[in-house]
């Protein structure tokens, strides 16, 4: 190797790796707001995939249009390019780096996934596991700080949560900021998938088990929980409010809820479904939606 | 087992009672593996529009964030469809078709191994597809539980009848099985055991090197889709509750039994365009497939760790942390042995003499969105960001690089350079050309945006959304729509073409390779004499003879 070829080679890997890390700062902004502890972490770690990312499709796409621009010729041109069948030198060095890459990547991720320390699920391979007992081993040494416990009921096609302290049953899930939060998951019939964007967590929900899972709020706001595991005709509207907020206004939430009456709550899927006149193309029979629980308070918005 | 020697296998002319040209070979149960090939490939494209026009009524309802157009049964239905077809009825049988067509003829053999298996696997293809069609006219209408089709979802029946559209999805699931299973014997045995003398496994095409990994994934893992599907019919129909939780039955466990091979047969899908790359990009480069035996092996290992990776579309299930991060390490590995091949073909195209022809420009541009998915496909490996975007049009943007990006570009590369050995007649480059631009941007325009909207949160499978992914949708719908478009051109370029196209010499590209030392289309029997191999597969750059016998391969 020349001097020429390796100022060009160490000037392109500049630009590779500038460019990679403005890629990975951006790389946050593709991003919903931070409204868990365990959010920053994750977002973290995406950041550095994709400036990882970016130096490997950035670096393999420049040699690629480098090569299609310098050395196209016309298809009427017979002569043929040098017999070169292979380096060993260079292979190894390629199948190294991503072999120690990748090692570094799953390590980083296995750190962040300690470091969330999200309460699984249990181990539902092993069905003599009684539910809501042994969570997975990575969760065990938290457990001094206060838990806040919430109940999350999920059916066809309706979320309900309830207080177990209070008994307060509420179809938007209140949280207070800045504690860990623990919710025990049932569903009814076929799973479905917890899922807060804003958290970046996500969890399927069994039917007929208890699935226990941990975060902790740190930033106050209304999000949206999702159904993420594909549960049928009305999937997509299977939402409900996550308001988080501060311990006070949270406290005087519940005691307010605890003081009213169960009423029906609002069901967009069970209202989709009665509504006669929506007219849609096609179609054909659904599973019917679930009645609308009856809750202390309804939702908001 | 009778070892018979390959010179002495003859294939009786009763076989093959037509006249070589008759188009009316192509709808009979002919046992020649080039029309059997043909065959795949034309049933599969036509399954291929229909799962695209299915795509464009699902990007037309996404368009607007609420639910305006099809009623949500329907649009559940709509992306079950596309899934099943796209790869139950476009990417497998194409891909099988395509084998058919180039794996005899690269080994130097006269046919598949066992031509009536052959034939038999091919025509279970329509029985299967037209099966599948019917559930629409079922009372029930199709399966809505999308393409993994998981219990409790997909037993669910509104209906007061057994059969509905899961019964039959779950039986087509299963024949298509049963296909491949045929196919993957035959094309198995015809490698091990049909090539040519001189065809050693070290000078088989990089291509045969990928049909062989794909096809033993199948005979290992299929067996495990087919039994889930087997159980999960009995539940949806005869009441058994393998899967019902409310009887006792683990839902997780169809999950595994599911995946335990659908991810591996990504594999299968994807290790053939390998092979298509690996021979696409010497002759276009006029230079030898560079470390062409590490490509070669490279493609084993993928085989080889295919099958332990499968729980990572299942971080956010019922899965216990362990298993967790033992699937992350061996996902993120399959990595090593699939950058071992994107660096190959770029070093291949090094210093090359590019000629920038259709099927050029088709690798070429598949093999950036392969590396864009592979790229997002490690972040999908990462359990803490699985977690976020799992279930989320991350995921369908990313397997729409590899689905779309990858193994349909990377079919239509094959397509246009097989193709004047296919029908003796040369392709329009114009309209090539056109068709790749087309496709190229509507990929992109269609599938990057999905990124951004899963990264914010989107969940897959939604008939509404919220307005705030209102943006990425709607350049989503106008990509998909210009793909949809992208056909036109192919499908003027390739009727034309075989009517009236110029008619093709033996090689028109100069490619080295035993299919081109024979007359373009290849008469019946392939081989006047067998080949009798000398060199490598990629001599580019020498003037070293592939086989002793050039002038006796073909009729007088």
């Amino acid at each position: 190797m020349n001097l020429k070829t390796i100022i060009g080679i160490g000037a392109y890997v500049a630009v590779l790796i500038a460019a990679s890390l403005w890629v990975g700062q951006q790389a946050y902004g593709w991003l919903p707001p931070q409204a868990t502890a365990e959010s920053m972490l994750i977002d973290d770690l995406f950041s550095l995939f994709s400036t990882i990312g970016a130096f490997v499709l950035l670096g393999i796409a420049g040699v690629v249009l480098y090569t299609v621009f310098t050395q196209s010729v016309s298809r009427f041109d017979t002569s043929d390019g040098p017999h070169m069948e292979g380096n060993i030198k260079l292979e190894i060095v390629w199948t190294a780096i991503p072999l120690l890459l990748v090692f570094f990547l799953a390590g980083y991720s296995y750190q962040t996934y300690q470091q969330m320390a999200v309460r699984g699920p249990m181990d539902l391979v092993h069905l003599h596991h009684l539910p809501g007992s042994t969570p997975t081993a990575y969760a065990a040494e938290m457990e001094t700080e206060p838990v806040e416990e919430v109940e999350v009921y999920a059916k066809q096609w309706a979320w309900t949560f309830r207080y177990p302290d209070t008994g307060v049953v509420s179809s938007d899930l209140h949280l207070p900021v800045n504690r860990r939060i623990r919710l025990l998951m049932t569903a009814d019939e076929v799973i479905h998938g917890f899922y807060v964007p804003a958290f970046r967590l996500k969890q399927d929900i069994m039917p007929k088990r208890v699935t226990e899972f941990e975060f902790t709020p740190i930033r106050e706001g209304t999000y949206r929980l999702n159904d993420s595991q594909f549960s049928g005709t009305y999937f997509a509207i299977m939402k409900a409010n996550v308001v988080v907020e501060s311990p006070e206004s949270y406290r005087q939430w519940l005691a307010s809820a605890a003081a009213q009456p169960a009423v029906p709550a609002e069901n967009p899927a069970y209202s989709e479904y009665t509504n006669k006149r929506l007219k849609r193309f096609g179609g054909w029979k659904t599973v019917e939606p679930a009645t609308p629980p009856l809750v202390n308070a309804i939702s908001e918005s | 087992m009778t070892n018979v020697p390959v010179e002495g296998i003859k294939i009786p002319d009763i076989a093959h009672p037509e006249p070589q040209n008759n188009w009316r070979k192509y709808f009979s149960f002919s046992t020649d593996h080039k029309v059997i090939g043909i065959q795949y490939l034309v049933t599969s494209f036509v399954f291929f529009l229909i799962g695209g026009l299915l795509s464009m009524v699902i990007r037309a309802e996404l368009i607007t964030p609420p639910a305006d157009l099809i009623d949500r049964t329907l649009y559940n239905s709509m992306f079950t469809m596309h899934g099943t077809i796209m790869i139950f009825l476009w990417i497998f049988p194409s891909l099988v078709g395509l084998a058919n067509y180039l794996v005899p003829l690269m080994i130097g053999a006269r046919d598949m191994a066992f031509p009536r298996l052959n034939a038999a696997a091919f025509w279970m293809v329509p029985v299967f597809g037209i099966l599948l069609m019917t559930s629409y006219f079922l009372p029930s209408g199709t399966a809505q539980a999308g393409w993994w089709s998981y219990p409790p979802v997909s037993t669910q029946n509104p209906t007061d009848s057994v059969i509905t559209g899961e019964f039959i999805w779950i039986l087509a699931v299963a024949i298509s099985g049963v296909s491949s299973i045929m196919g993957a014997v035959n094309f198995v045995t015809t490698i091990v055991r049909m090539r040519a003398p001189g065809m050693t496994y070290f000078r088989m095409p990089a291509y045969v090197w990928t049909v062989l990994s794909a096809q033993l994934i199948q005979l290992a893992a299929l067996p495990a889709l087919t039994a889930g599907a087997i159980m999960l019919l009995f539940d949806a129909a005869a009441g058994t509750a393998f899967f019902n939780p409310e009887k006792g039955g683990n839902p997780v466990l169809f999950q595994h039994f599911f995946w335990f091979y659908s991810h591996p047969a990504v594999y299968v899908m994807v290790l053939p365009i390998f092979g298509v790359f690996s021979e696409i990009f010497p002759v276009y480069s006029r230079k030898p497939l560079f470390g062409y035996k590490v490509v070669a092996v490279s493609s084993l290992l993928i085989s080889g760790v295919s099958v332990l990776v499968w729980v990572h579309h299942m971080y956010a299930s019922g899965t216990p942390g362990w298993m967790r991060m033992l699937f992350m390490a061996s996902t993120m590995l399959v990595a090593v042995p699939t950058g071992i091949k994107v660096f190959a073909w770029v070093a291949t195209i090094w210093k090359g003499k590019l000629r920038l022809d259709t099927p050029m420009l088709f690798c070429l541009g598949a093999l950036l969105m392969f590396v864009f998915a592979g790229v997002t496909g490690v972040m999908l490996a990462s359990v803490p960001i699985d977690i976020h975007v799992n279930n989320t049009y991350f995921v369908v943007g990313h397997f729409h690089y590899i689905v779309f990006g990858t193994i349909t570009m990377g079919m239509f590369a094959a397509l246009y350079h097989w193709f004047p050995k296919m029908t003796g007649r040369m392709y329009f480059e114009g309209l090539g050309k056109v068709h790749f631009i087309l496709a190229f941007i509507g990929t992109n325009l269609c599938f990057l945006p999905m990124h951004l909207a899963g990264l914010h949160g989107m969940v897959r499978r939604v008939s509404s959304y919220d307005p705030e992914f209102a943006f990425s949708n709607v350049l989503a719908s106008l990509g998909g729509f210009l793909l949809g478009m992208s056909t036109i051109p192919f499908i003027l370029n390739m009727v034309g073409s075989w009517a009236q196209g110029k008619p093709a010499p033996d090689n028109p590209w100069r490619a080295i390779g035993l299919e081109w030392l024979v007359s373009s289309p290849p008469p019946v029997e392939n081989f006047e004499a067998l080949p009798i191999v000398v060199s490598g597969p990629y001599g580019y750059g020498k003037s070293d003879p592939l086989v002793e016998n050039a002038a006796a391969l073909k009729e007088g």
